[in-house]
């Protein structure tokens, strides 16, 4: 810890000393720049590297000052005694001159006195990298991540000893160890010294950096090679091919020898047909009339008589491929000539992908369980009103919506995105489960024991209150925005990642799940709920009004479905189809966890999101195959569990 | 006692007849053959309404009598119209292809006329080869057969499953939803086979066939009202006499129906088949008249309406079906189409395109809720009285 | 007099409870029985499991003189092997005519096709109305089904279980709720079936039983407590323990 504080009192003590105070030292940087005059006034790329090594090595502090000026073409000399300085336009013919040992003015000259250093791009870039090196030790820890940022975008062979010298003195330890860890990677892809290539490589082996895959990967690019008949030596070979087998069929390996110009092209359809168009010859072509000329046999044959005339090159076709094809050997060469690195390179990155592999699997996990999350809140309100009355409620879908679309109303009303969430929920809540018992009362309640019918007027529900929602907030998605907290994810590193909002909702499930099981097991109204579930009857004749129960039952549904939108929402677009996006997974949800049981609805949404993130994994292009896959799985799994995963069975099961 | 099937349904012989000056009527009216008091485009709606009849009898015959609330019979219904839709636009582009090379100095080969037809029918999903399931494109009368045997086999493999293992009610509803659900996702996919959600189009020029539409609607308008008679005609049988009585059985109490000895399971699967096929003989006749069918078409929705109409129609009445798809079907073109009037109240103006949905849902609510036996039901009261009044006499 | 049905070893578990417990039970064909028990006895768990609704845990059901296992069979081909059943609440096609309920129920062939393609025979449609005659229900014959009265409908049942000619009758509760001449008329029809099938009739009014005049199983717990005629097991102390003392 004092070690930090030391560095940083350093570092700030450093900012403090103006410019001024170090013209005290008695070094000057002129002289150095003196001696080479004449190489810094006629600049060529090719000879001003010295001059500039002598600048950057100098070791004076001004040494990054001159070559930041001269980059920035603001270097002039003074015609008179040759010296330079920092040049400051005062008006178009006037300039001041500051000195740069001492850092204060010399006073103002007409134009026509000085001459402008004017390097040019090469130059410019010699100098831009001979500054990395004072960059990297900049006392500013923003210049040097910036610094860091910028190699690391675009690294190249001469960055790696300026960086290599900057290490020691990196007094930010987050930094050091950026910069070490750069540097291994630098290492592997420029030391000219194949074994210090080596031991980065085998330290950097295991690392699930994005960049330490990049780094390895250019080392294995490979070409498509043909000699004629052995592998010539020197050549880093990766692998030999035969042609026809694996990907390499006979037609690439031909057309590689063709692009060497090791083998004339072959002749296409394409190019037979309009060879033979333009030798017709009075309604034949070769001898053969035109209008025989509609299969292939007869076109080669006319090709033929007309290679004979010698009006067209002789047919090189399939029958030609095979010849030089024998006498040729393919193979695929590295790029990079050492073999014991590319040996290397490949065996980390076997490593690596191992551990990528271990860790997608866990990252595929975190998804599977942030999707299973979502149906399982999307589904409960679902199970519970199916559960316990029987009901299928094909507006479920348009309750998420309602909440979604509450949430968006609470955010134009309170802009505070953290106070509007905490405002919403409750408020779709309240909104949904109003709309819940109102539907019962007005619909289910004469429905009773008619449960198709039920389902369709559920569903003529659903169409009139998805159109509604278009009518009155549009087609257009609308944003429902998560406050800035959960902005973000959660990353453990770069393979495992977890955005917060999806955590933010799995703890959401949690609670539900939590909340629920206390209502059912611990209160009056979840007693009264299991009654009428299991005999409504028995239940009616000893004082508990089914009625009732059933209200609250389908309005604690709904108020669900409703919170469950405002979550939604915060991660999809709010649209008036954001629930019917939905109701058919909770649906399967519902049917594939079995009946009247929390648990089961649990466990079905456990198995249908761990399924649809593993059939995603398999077929990663397509989610559309994924969906489709799933749903047919679905189909099959009923008929090993009619009942679901969690089944009723005996008489409660009630058939 | 032995009395001729249609003598013991009078009800069948009036539909017949109803049907038959129907059409009569609107040949005389149309553009193609008659006055031309009634539009190309109006007969061709007027078609597909009666497609949508057709359906609607197989949607009443599963649910209204078996009791099967199925959601899925659109998706045969969309099957029934890519099958034909494969064979009228591979026909149409290769005849297009054949008349584009003709112009060429080399005579095509069939080689190259295939890949040009396949370049033109999958150039837009980024492929020009022929995907498997296009073998017989290019056969009318094998591609005919699979318009009734692919929905055919995907029903009785379906309801083989799901019958097998018991799954009724809501349960099944569900299923089935899914099932239309996952071929619909499949076929929006680009490499179905099927041009994703491109479709296929053109459908409604006739391949060979040069007569105006003003011809070729006509044409289509009859075989839709030859079909609706037949289904009709087919239906009625089903459900009369004792097949239909063990199908109404199986509706009221299936567990009783399987200790009469009576294996549920397999008429189910029968039935479910068999209106699968006519659903999918309504798709074929219905998608020509549309001209485009894409993967939308199947979308769980449209089955759920089908539904509505049905019951709108008044289920357990073949004739209630049948008005209910042509009445809402009907109302719905009128609504959505832009021809109802709208309703200004002063703040506000009520568009019928976006509420006609509303008003929809709303109305089978009220439906569902006050009149289960749907616009038939009301027929029922009529027939009743005039029954009873006779009984009386 | 050969065995018809036999009933060994059975037992049957929901959730931990135990319906049935190592049941065994005979009939021989033309016999009639009566079983009697308390609530959850498992008396129509006992039925379940004859006709192919409940699959017993372990346990055989041997039928017939060829002796084929009912366990494998579903409840149409248990039905088709001759098991009739009527359920405690009248299950009757409220939809359909008595006619058309008595059609359905009459020993024809059930295959679809076969089914599509049936039309009456005369023959079919003389016996219907000779059912109908023997459950008093002849001039209701056109009448839908739904309209009958309580007792008419589980006449109606028991007619459409006649029809299916069926070597085992199982009949619950028959009497429930009939007016006590009802009940005589159907005593009558039931002691009338038995003379040419077997027929087991569970039942809870012991007035009923003892006019059936019939062998009485009493069922407890799931296993059979005693067997004999009504007297003998009317005396027995275990029965009037667990039963008539209640």
């Amino acid at each position: 810890m004092r070690q930090y504080l030391l560095a940083g009192l350093a570092v700030l003590a450093a900012c403090l000393i103006s410019p001024d105070r170090s013209s005290a030292q008695d070094a000057a940087i002129q002289p150095i720049l003196q001696d080479h005059q004449a190489l810094i006034v006629k600049s060529s790329r090719k000879t001003i590297a010295p001059v500039i090594e002598a600048v950057a090595s100098s070791g004076l502090p001004q040494a990054q000052t001159v070559l930041e000026v001269w980059a920035a073409k603001n270097m002039w000399q003074r015609k008179e005694d040759g010296l330079f300085f920092i040049g400051e336009r005062i008006d178009s013919k006037t300039y001041a001159l500051i000195d740069f040992d001492s850092g204060e003015a010399v006073g103002e000259f007409v134009k026509k006195d000085l001459k402008q250093i004017k390097p040019n791009s090469g130059i410019r870039a010699l100098i831009g990298t001979a500054l990395v090196q004072f960059q990297l030790s900049d006392p500013n820890t923003e210049a040097r991540r910036a610094a860091l940022l910028s190699i690391e975008r675009d690294p190249e062979a001469s960055l790696l000893a300026p960086l290599r010298a900057s290490i020691e003195g990196e007094p930010n330890a987050e930094l050091k160890a950026q910069k070490q860890r750069l540097e291994r990677l630098l290492t592997i892809g420029y030391d000219t010294n194949e074994a210090a290539r080596l031991t980065a490589i085998s330290d950097m082996s295991g690392d699930l950096g994005v960049d330490v895959r990049a780094t390895l990967n250019p080392l294995l690019t490979t070409t498509r090679e043909v000699a004629l008949g052995a592998v010539p030596n020197g050549v880093n070979v990766a692998q030999v091919l035969q042609p026809g087998q694996d990907d390499f069929d006979v037609i690439t390996a031909y057309n590689l020898l063709v692009d060497k110009g090791l083998a004339p092209a072959l002749h296409t359809a394409d190019d037979v047909r309009l060879a033979l168009g333009e030798h017709i010859d009075g309604g034949s072509v070769g001898g053969v009339p035109v209008a025989q000329l509609n299969t292939e046999p007869a076109r080669l044959k006319a090709y033929a008589a007309l290679a004979e005339a010698g009006a067209v090159p002789a047919y090189v076709g399939d029958n030609a491929i095979n010849t030089p094809l024998e006498t040729h050997v393919f193979f695929e060469a590295y790029v990079e000539p050492s073999q014991v690195v590319t040996d290397a390179a490949a065996q980390a990155l076997k490593d690596i992908e191992l551990k990528v592999g271990l860790n997608q699997t866990l990252d595929l996990t975190l998804d599977a369980l942030s999707l299973a999350s979502i149906y399982f809140l999307a589904a409960i309100g679902l199970a519970i009103t199916f559960g316990v009355m029987g009901v299928i409620n094909m507006a479920h879908g348009e309750f998420i919506m309602m909440g979604a679309y509450t949430g968006y109303v609470v955010q134009q009303l309170i802009p505070d995105h953290t106070v509007s969430i905490i405002v919403a929920i409750p408020t779709a809540f309240a909104v949904t489960f109003a709309a819940g018992v109102a539907m019962e009362r007005l619909v289910i309640r004469w429905l009773q024991a008619r449960p198709l019918e039920t389902l369709l007027a559920t569903f003529g529900i659903s169409i009139a209150l998805q159109q509604l929602a278009k009518n009155i907030f549009g087609t257009q998605a609308r944003p429902l925005t998560a406050p800035g907290w959960l902005d973000g994810a959660w990353a453990m590193n770069d393979v495992v990642s977890i955005s917060y909002i999806r955590i933010a909702i799995f703890i959401l499930a949690l609670i539900f799940l939590g909340v629920f099981l206390y209502i059912m097991k611990r209160t009056r109204l979840g007693l009264e709920t299991r009654a009428v579930t299991q005999n409504p009857r028995m239940a009616a004749s000893m004082g508990i009004n089914p009625d009732k129960v059933n209200m609250l039952t389908f309005g604690l549904g709904s108020g669900i479905a409703g919170i469950a939108g405002v979550a939604i929402g915060l991660f999809a677009k709010v649209t008036s189809e954001l629930g019917s996006d939905y109701i058919v997974q909770s649906f399967m949800t519902v049917v594939v966890g079995g009946v009247g049981n929390i648990w089961g609805t649990l466990a079905g949404a456990a198995m249908i999101g761990f399924l649809q993130k593993g059939i995603e994994w398999m077929n990663p292009s397509n989610t559309l195959a994924a969906q489709t896959y799933m749903i047919i799985f679905i189909i099959i799994f009923i008929q090993f569990r009619p009942r679901g995963i969690i089944a009723l069975k005996g008489r409660a099961a009630g058939d | 006692m032995k009395r001729s099937f249609i003598a013991k349904n009078p009800s069948v012989l009036i539909f017949l007849a109803i049907l038959a000056l129907f059409t009569l009527l609107i040949t005389v009216m149309s553009e193609g053959f008659g006055v031309g008091g009634i539009s190309t485009s109006f007969i061709k709606t007027l078609g597909k309404t009666l497609c949508l009849c057709l359906i609607a009898l197989a949607m009443d015959v599963i649910w209204g009598y078996t009791g099967i609330l199925s959601l899925g019979h659109f998706a045969f219904f969309g099957l029934g119209g890519y099958m034909i839709g494969m064979w009228l636009m591979y026909e149409r582009t290769r005849l297009i292809v054949v008349d584009s090379l003709a112009q060429a100095e080399i005579p095509p080969t069939d080689g190259e006329v295939i890949d040009a037809i396949g370049n033109q029918i999958f150039g837009v999903v980024g492929s020009s080869d022929f995907p498997l399931i296009w073998a017989f494109a290019d056969s009318l009368m094998i591609q005919l057969m699979l318009v009734v045997l692919v929905p055919g086999l995907l029903a009785l493999v379906f309801g083989w499953l799901a019958f097998r293992s018991r799954v009724t009610g809501v349960y099944l509803s569900i299923l089935t939803q899914a099932m239309t659900l996952a071929l619909a996702l499949y076929l929006f996919q680009n490499d179905s086979g099927l041009r994703g959600n491109n479709g296929l189009s053109g459908l409604q020029n006739l391949p060979g066939v040069t007569a105006s539409q003003d011809h070729v609607s006509l044409w289509f308008f009859w075989a839709s009202a030859a079909a609706l008679g037949g289904g009709y005609v087919l239906c009625a049988w089903l459900v009369s006499g004792k097949f239909g009585s063990v199908l109404r059985a199986i509706r009221d109490n299936e567990a009783r129906v399987r200790f009469l000895g009576y294996s549920v399971e397999m008429y189910k699967l029968v039935i479910f088949t068999l209106t699968a096929c006519i659903a999918a003989i309504a798709g074929a006749l219905y998608y020509p008249q549309a001209g485009i069918i894409n993967p939308a078409e199947i979308a769980p929705i449209a089955s759920i309406y089908l539904a509505v109409w049905v019951a709108i129609g008044g289920r357990g009445r073949l004739y209630g079906a049948v008005i209910g798809a042509a009445f809402v079907s009907l109302l719905s073109t009128w609504f959505t189409g832009g021809q109802a009037p709208d309703i200004n109240l002063g703040f506000y103006t009520i568009k019928w395109v976006d509420w006609w949905l509303v008003l929809l849902g709303l109305s089978f609510v009220l439906v569902t809720l006050f009149a289960p036996k749907g616009i038939g039901g009301l027929i029922d009261i009529f027939t009743d009285r005039r029954a009873a009044k006779e009984a009386k006499q | 007099m050969s065995t018809l049905l036999e009933v060994s070893g059975v037992s049957v578990t929901f959730d931990g409870f135990r319906a049935i417990n190592n049941l065994s039970f005979q009939i021989a064909e033309a016999e009639m029985r009566a079983v009697i028990g308390p609530n959850g006895a498992g008396k129509t768990t006992f039925m379940d499991i004859v006709t192919g609704k409940t699959r017993p845990d372990e346990g055989r059901v041997i039928w017939g003189e060829k002796s084929v296992s009912l366990l494998g069979m579903n409840e149409a081909k248990i039905a088709q092997a001759g098991v009739g059943r009527k359920f405690q609440k009248p299950t009757v096609f409220e939809d359909q005519s008595v006619q058309e309920n008595l059609l359905m129920a009459l020993q024809n062939k059930r295959g679809w096709l076969a089914v599509l393609r049936y039309r009456p025979s005369p023959e079919d449609l003389v016996k219907v109305v000779d059912l109908a005659e023997k459950i008093g229900l002849k001039d209701q014959l056109f009448r839908k089904s739904g309209e009958l009265s309580h007792g008419q409908k589980q006449w109606l049942e028991i007619g459409m279980l006649l029809a299916q000619e069926p070597r085992l009758l199982l009949v619950d509760e028959p009497a429930a709720g009939m007016t006590p001449a009802e009940r005589e008329h159907t005593t009558d029809i039931l002691v009338e079936a038995a003379k040419t099938r077997a027929v087991v009739v569970v039942e809870h009014d012991m007035e009923f039983v003892r006019r059936l005049n019939c062998k009485v199983t009493v069922l407890h717990e799931g296993a059979v407590l005693a067997e004999g005629s009504l007297d003998h097991v009317t005396s027995d102390q275990n029965v009037i323990d667990v039963y008539l003392e209640r």
